[in-house]
């Protein structure tokens, strides 16, 4: 075999990719016979990664059209294309990495407003607030969507172009590495000094193939896959790198997606549910609810469900959290459509129910007091449970009753409710503790217009007392009827009577329907699994090269290349020298690159 | 009772980190004393590294006997023989001989060391006082997060000689500490329903540690900017400016470092977000509402997979990107500082 000649200036120096110049090859063409400079620069071209041309790793090219993107002063050029020119340009200029950093900076820009802002599918009440409190502001923001940042048209363009970007990015990329996966690691270099990590030995023996299938055996339990060029072996290891960058693009989009069907096909609605009540899941069963576009009346599944019992412990020990709630437990009885059998269930606050393929979350609480109001003859004209709101931590609740007809007058009330009452220094009525202790339920009655007759939508947690006159209650000609748990009082004015039956608790529940959750959980998983091969597998190149000494001793190189990121290259060209040597039964000698082939490393 | 003690063993680890910061500083001063002092004679490893790194040919004085002409090219990742973060380099540590130089350096790595032990302990006797895990408050997300902080930055001085980045580190830790203890200190309290999920012990520990490696990204960032604008510098004016830069890696091994700690906090804080997600799947209904923390969390995802990105686009790496690793970092601090505080949210548990 001849020795190696170096063939000085076939390589292009400077070039800052010198794996893809054609560097030529080392003694005889590989096993297959494929010796056409042609057929090989494809086969390299295909073990390249693919990247945006504005990437740090592609080349700088200059040549044609190509080059248009790769920098701001090549636009200069545009003119001369034509029209499908134009487009490429575009097109490219859409999928460069500079475009999807810019969008990403604006997305994330972008969606800082929503934090300062109230939004209206998280915080309605907020919006509303907001309204109040600055009103010039207020058509300003809302020209703008800004109280509707998520789904702005704004926002919605900066994300649609960064994810069409990606799909223009992945899609070729992901066509290449199809192809590079099957393709042969490109030939070895003609000179290893410009490789990293040059390691040089003289080994004992002069058995060529033996060195050469020693090295293979290395390389493939390292999990390289290794061809013999000539009298050298090229390796390449990691494609589970960019694998693993396209599966993390490509789930990003997968979880778009799945988003905007579950959007489409979902639903979700609220119901208070007083303990002994029981809700069925159709439309009409909601105090409010939310549809995707492609959701039926038939969609939902009828199950009813029972609130048997809500349970809540409060804290009673700790002095610095009196009153802190520990636990809520709904249990409920569940009944399938179209069945007789019930089932009972538990809620509780992070264990929702899955029924039918809904999940019931318990989101809130609360007291709501039994009344029955009878007029001066004793006729019931009132009878049932009216959630209260809780006010604060100690739950002290305030409701609303209407009694539009039976009475001599329409009547609203105001209820005050103090599940332990305590009287504050100021003679004012509070609440010392969240459960019922000690409960109190005070009146305000109105008598007048309650104004549902307008045919108007009211609030029932609201008394609009614009018509209305105040008969009883602070600062009003009677005092506050006060009532505690079994107790009728009379109404002012003889109006009637008014009964505490109980205090019973009332449940807020929130029913979801998203049917493609689990998809968006499996691309979240896939995100991630691909995000950890991406930026943790390292794509290494390693070459090996053997040369007969004129003495009987085997000359060989060892060298590497990283293919991105990695900071272990220089050790893997340690290790698979070290390996190397041990399998052929230890180095006669070792040396560094450049340091002479006599004086040991390390 | 065991609170108390707990807070004793914090107000201990800070005086002990306040000493080890002034030790860090001392050394940081010597550094550039030591430097002025060689500066005349000797060009700086910094500088050494700084020119090896272009792309050139250079003809290295070691190689000369083999008389073999190198291309050194610029994004060659692998450390070679000139990375000074490397544990042989010639640049990082030639400039601290050992001995006397060295002795504020070693005293506060050992104070840093047993400032990391009395916190820890406090850390833990929280933990006991309350009986779960400590990190269920902003008080507590202070401490413990702080103390992963210190306890990222001690491991990875294990592996690289970073000690230059103590001074940052245990500065920055103070601060965090202060200013916790004083306005997040807050007694022990039983935890809200919402809260009584083992995803409170996955998810928070995973954003606090995601935290701890983006500090230290953060750190060698700043430092990677200080050191690019003194290699940006002529080499007279170098002499003079920043000195204490000389002895302290070149920016491109700085900026390498500082990537490769962030993407282990970019992945964590990744499956932050998941988790987060799904647990408010599981509290609240829907796993994800655009909530202010959940923007938050999101904006600081978007900006740090912008600084990957950038790292990738010709032209970005180096200073742009690190100014997007700072801007990431400011959006976490923003996040636990300000939103918890100030903003009004579902994530209402900074126990304030
Ligand atoms: C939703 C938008 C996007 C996000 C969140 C995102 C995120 C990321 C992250 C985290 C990485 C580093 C991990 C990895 O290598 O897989 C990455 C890498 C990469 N991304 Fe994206 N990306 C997005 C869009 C795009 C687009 C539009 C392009 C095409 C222009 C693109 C091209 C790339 C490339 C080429 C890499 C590899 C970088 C390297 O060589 O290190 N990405 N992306």
């Amino acid at each position: 075999m001849s020795p190696r000649s170096d063939r000085p200036g076939s390589d292009r120096p400077g070039s800052d990719r010198p794996e893809s110049g054609r560097a030529p090859i080392d003694g005889p063409a590989g096993p297959d016979g494929e010796t056409s400079d042609d057929a090989q620069s494809k086969r390299d071209a295909a073990a390249e990664l693919h990247r945006p041309s504005d990437h740090v790793d592609s080349a700088v090219d200059d040549s044609g059209a190509d080059g248009a993107d790769a920098g701001g002063t090549d636009g200069i050029s545009a003119p001369k294309l034509g029209p499908i020119g134009w487009l490429r340009f575009a097109w490219r200029q859409l999928t460069s990495m500079r475009t999807a950093l810019f969008l990403l900076l604006f997305l994330a820009i972008a969606a800082v407003p929503g934090s300062l802002v109230p939004q209206r599918s998280s915080d309605p009440n907020g919006v509303s607030q907001y309204l109040d409190e600055h009103p010039d502001l207020f058509p300003i923001i809302d020209a703008v969507q800004g109280f509707d940042v998520y789904s702005s048209v704004w926002f919605t363009a900066i994300y649609l172009l960064l994810f069409i970007s990606l799909i223009g990015c992945v899609l070729p990329r992901t066509k290449h590495h199809w192809q590079a996966m099957r393709a042969k690691p490109p030939r070895t270099p003609a000179r290893l000094e410009r490789m990293q990590g040059l390691r040089r030995r003289t080994l004992a023996g002069d058995d060529v193939e033996q060195a050469l299938a020693a090295g293979e055996r290395v390389l493939k339990s390292k999990r390289y896959r290794v061809v013999r060029y000539g009298d050298s072996l090229s390796a390449e290891r990691g494609y589970l790198r960019e694998t693993g960058n396209l599966i993390f693009h490509g789930s990003l989009v997968g979880i778009l997606v799945a988003v905007a069907i579950g959007g489409s096909f979902g639903y979700n609605g609220n119901r208070v549910v007083v303990t002994g009540e029981s809700f069925v899941n159709y439309i009409g069963g909601y105090d409010s609810f939310t549809r995707g576009r492609l959701v039926t009346d038939d969609t939902l599944s009828p199950y009813r469900l029972r609130l048997d019992d809500l349970q809540v412990t409060y804290e009673q020990d700790n002095a610095n959290a009196i009153g802190a709630p520990l636990d809520y437990t709904a249990s409920v009885t569940v009944q399938e459509p179209n069945s007789t059998q019930t089932s009972k269930k538990q809620i509780k606050v992070n264990e929702p129910l899955r029924v039918n393929g809904t999940n019931v979350y318990l989101l809130g609480n609360g007291y709501a007091p039994h009344l029955t109001i009878r007029d001066p003859d004793g006729t019931v004209v009132f009878s049932g449970s009216v959630p209260f709101l809780p006010q604060n931590a100690q739950l002290f609740s305030t409701g609303i009753i209407k009694v539009p007809d039976g009475l001599s007058e329409q009547v609203g009330i105001i209820g005050l409710l103090y599940p332990t009452k305590t009287t504050l220094d100021s003679g004012a009525l509070a609440s010392s503790f969240p459960d019922l202790d000690d409960p109190l339920l005070t009146l305000s009655v109105y008598t007048g217009d309650l104004g549902l007759d307008q045919g108007i939508p009211k609030s029932v947690y609201q008394l609009d007392t614009t018509d209305l006159t105040l008969q009883a209650g602070r600062n009003a000609p009677e005092p506050a009827p006060e009532l505690t748990p079994g107790a009728t009082v009379d109404l002012p004015n003889g109006l009637g009577t008014v009964t505490l039956d109980s205090i019973d608790r009332f449940a807020s529940l929130e029913i979801h329907d998203d049917p493609t959750q689990a998809w968006v959980l499996a691309f979240a998983i896939l995100v991630l699994a691909g995000l950890a091969a991406s930026l943790f597998v390292p794509r290494r190149r390693l070459w090996l090269k053997v040369r007969r000494g004129s003495d009987g001793e085997l000359s060989v190189e060892y060298a590497g290349l990283a293919r991105g990121d990695d900071p272990r290259l220089d050790e893997a060209v340690q290790e698979f020298a070290d390996r190397h040597s041990e399998q052929l039964g230890g180095a006669a000698q070792t040396g560094r690159a450049g340091d002479g082939e006599t004086k040991p490393i390390r | 009772m065991l609170d108390q003690y707990s807070t004793l063993f914090l107000y201990s680890a800070m005086g002990v980190y306040a000493i080890a910061f002034i030790a860090f500083t001392l050394d940081l001063s010597r550094r550039s004393a030591g430097v002025t002092a060689r500066a005349a004679t000797v060009q700086s490893g910094a500088e050494r590294i700084a020119a090896a790194r272009g792309t050139r040919v250079t003809r290295s004085a070691a190689a000369g006997s083999a008389g073999t002409t190198t291309l050194e090219r610029p994004e060659s990742y692998g450390p070679s023989s000139s990375d000074p973060i490397a544990p042989d380099s010639a640049g990082a540590s030639t400039p601290l001989r050992p001995g006397k130089e060295g002795v504020s350096l070693r005293v506060g790595v050992a104070l840093s060391i047993l400032g990391f032990v009395l916190h820890l302990a406090a850390d833990v006797l929280r933990g006991i006082a309350a009986a779960r895990v400590p990190w269920a408050n902003m008080y507590e997300f202070s401490m413990t997060g702080t103390l992963i902080i210190m306890g990222i930055f001690l491991v990875a001085v294990i592996r690289k000689d970073l000690r230059f980045l103590g001074a940052v580190i245990t500065g920055l830790v103070l601060i965090l500490l202060g200013i916790s203890t004083v306005g997040f200190r807050v007694d022990v309290v039983p935890l809200p329903p919402a809260l009584q999920s083992y995803w409170l012990v996955i998810h928070v520990m995973v954003a606090i540690l995601a935290t701890g490696f983006f500090t230290l990204s953060f750190a060698l960032s700043v430092v990677q900017l200080l050191q690019a604008r003194r290699e940006g510098l002529g080499s007279s004016a170098r002499a003079v400016k920043l000195r204490l830069l000389a002895s302290v890696p070149a920016s491109e091994s700085l900026e390498r470092s500082a990537y490769r700690v962030a993407i282990v906090g970019f992945i964590l804080w990744t499956f932050t977000l998941m988790a987060g997600a799904i647990w408010a799947e599981h509290a609240w209904g829907r796993y994800w509402g655009w909530d202010t923390k959940e923007v938050w969390t999101f904006v600081i995802w978007v900006i740090y997979a912008a600084y990957i990105h950038a790292r990738a686009t010709r032209g970005w790496r180096g200073s742009h990107s690190a100014w997007l690793a700072i801007i990431g970092y400011s959006a976490v601090l923003f996040n636990f500082g300000v939103v918890n505080v100030f903003f009004k949210g579902l994530h209402a548990y900074s126990g304030l």
